[in-house]
């Protein structure tokens, strides 16, 4: 019985130590296609079940990101002014938004094809940018572009680019103009209304 | 169309207002929320509607088959467009599709130049011009066209006004195209509108941003100089 509770320990601490050696295409790669695996064959989902959708998304992709990074980088100069506590609260907020967000765009996903670019980068980085492109008949193809960072617990995603534009940049001028017209607490109470769909 | 963009342009000089913590791309900014607003109505109450139906009325293949009827016509200028830009290779490419999507394509319903491993481009006037460092000038907001600049309004009457769909007689069946064509756009963006409308918290900032960004990513094909945010 300890033998099998060893093995068994042993056995996970192996596969998280190989989670932190996955390289970050390999990583997007990996979850993306699970992601979409899943959804193919979830008949609720499909059906247009968002609650589900975003259990997915938690489950499977939320891991991968690093929320309080993004959250200082959409916040600029105003994250230095937030206590603790506001940057705690900013960045449950944010990550709210983003994956309801990623949910939506999830759900308009009708079967595209994904051509995974090769990873232009050394073996010592520890900042690197993994290019998905997704491809359709009739238009230029899509990018997405994953700014990744290698931490401790593996590498994590501090800015997504699509098309071009980076979700991170896109939210500064907002959240600055939030800022700047009310206060911090101002900004996290409008992100709270627009999570309720107060807004 | 042409008259109704210079006319616009020409208006505008008059009233660059300097008014507090206006952010410098966009000294019209008062302007052209009062544009966003109205084309926000006419989207809710005509383009979305009419999207809507005939989204579901009309089967996704035949959808992507208007689609692609328009995006053929459109390579043509995408090719003239490269070559502007010294892209020669591009050029020829975009030339080609046109070339057998016209033909084995049957007027470019199918888009089997894809299929040949021949990638279909996004160029236009207004992405030359930034090629060729014109600064986009001052952001814009068009009525009914939504987002632009200066330079790429300028661009966009040229698209307009150089596309051979703009030759297409009699006058009618040019604008029953038309019409089709604007149906069909707004058919495939409305999950991007609804998408949109979920991500922003003030909806004129987020779109504003957003296409800024995403002609600047336009004019470089995809690799801008990295602007390191910090």
């Amino acid at each position: 019985m300890n033998k099998l509770i060893a093995t068994i320990l042993s056995c996970a601490l192996l596969t998280a130590a190989l989670a932190q050696d996955v390289a970050p295409d390999v990583l997007v790669k990996n979850v993306t296609q699970e992601v979409v695996g899943l959804i193919a064959k979830d008949k609720e989902i499909k059906a247009g079940n968002r609650t589900k959708l975003v259990e997915v998304i938690e489950a499977k992709v939320l891991p991968h990101f690093n929320f309080a990074a993004m959250t200082a980088l959409a916040m600029g100069q105003n994250w230095g002014k937030a206590n603790p506590e506001q940057k705690k609260q900013l960045t449950e907020e944010f990550k709210t938004l983003l994956v309801r967000t990623y949910a939506s765009a999830l759900a308009a996903y009708s079967e595209q094809k994904f051509d995974f670019r090769p990873l232009r980068a050394k073996p010592t980085d520890t900042d690197v940018t993994v290019n998905v492109r997704v491809l359709q008949p009739g238009a230029q193809a899509v990018t997405i572009d994953y700014s990744m960072e290698k931490t401790g617990s593996g590498w994590k995603v501090y800015d997504v680019m699509v098309g071009g534009v980076s979700l991170v940049a896109n939210y500064r001028t907002e959240f600055s103009n939030t800022v700047r017209n009310s206060s911090i607490d101002g900004l996290i109470k409008e992100l709270r209304a627009k999570n309720q769909g107060k807004k | 169309m042409r008259m109704l963009v210079i006319g616009l342009l020409a208006s505008l000089a008059g009233c660059a207002g300097t008014g507090e913590e206006r952010d410098p791309r966009d000294p019209f900014e008062p302007f052209n929320r009062g544009v966003y607003r109205f084309n926000d109505k006419f989207d809710e109450y005509l383009a979305q509607p009419v999207a809507r139906t005939y989204r579901k009325a009309v089967h996704q293949e035949i959808r992507s088959r208007v689609g692609n009827f328009f995006a053929n016509i459109q390579d043509l200028f995408i090719g003239v467009n490269n070559f502007l830009q010294g892209k020669v290779q591009d050029g020829v490419n975009d030339w080609a599709r046109f070339a057998f999507n016209t033909s084995f394509g049957l007027l470019g319903i199918h888009d089997v130049a894809s299929e040949w491993g021949l990638e279909k481009h996004n160029e236009d006037f207004g992405q030359t011009f930034g090629r060729w460092g014109v600064p986009p000038g001052p952001y814009l907001v068009l009525p009914f066209l939504s987002s632009s600049t200066v330079r790429d309004g300028v661009g966009t009457a040229i698209d307009y006004t150089a596309s051979p769909a703009s030759e297409i007689r009699p006058i009618n069946l040019r604008n029953t195209l038309y019409g089709l064509y604007l149906v069909n756009t707004r058919a495939e963006l409305l999950d991007a509108s609804r998408l949109l409308e979920e991500a922003a918290l003030d909806r004129y900032v987020f779109q504003r941003d957003a296409y800024l960004q995403r002609r600047r990513s336009l004019i470089y094909d995809g690799s801008p100089p990295r602007e390191k945010l910090e």
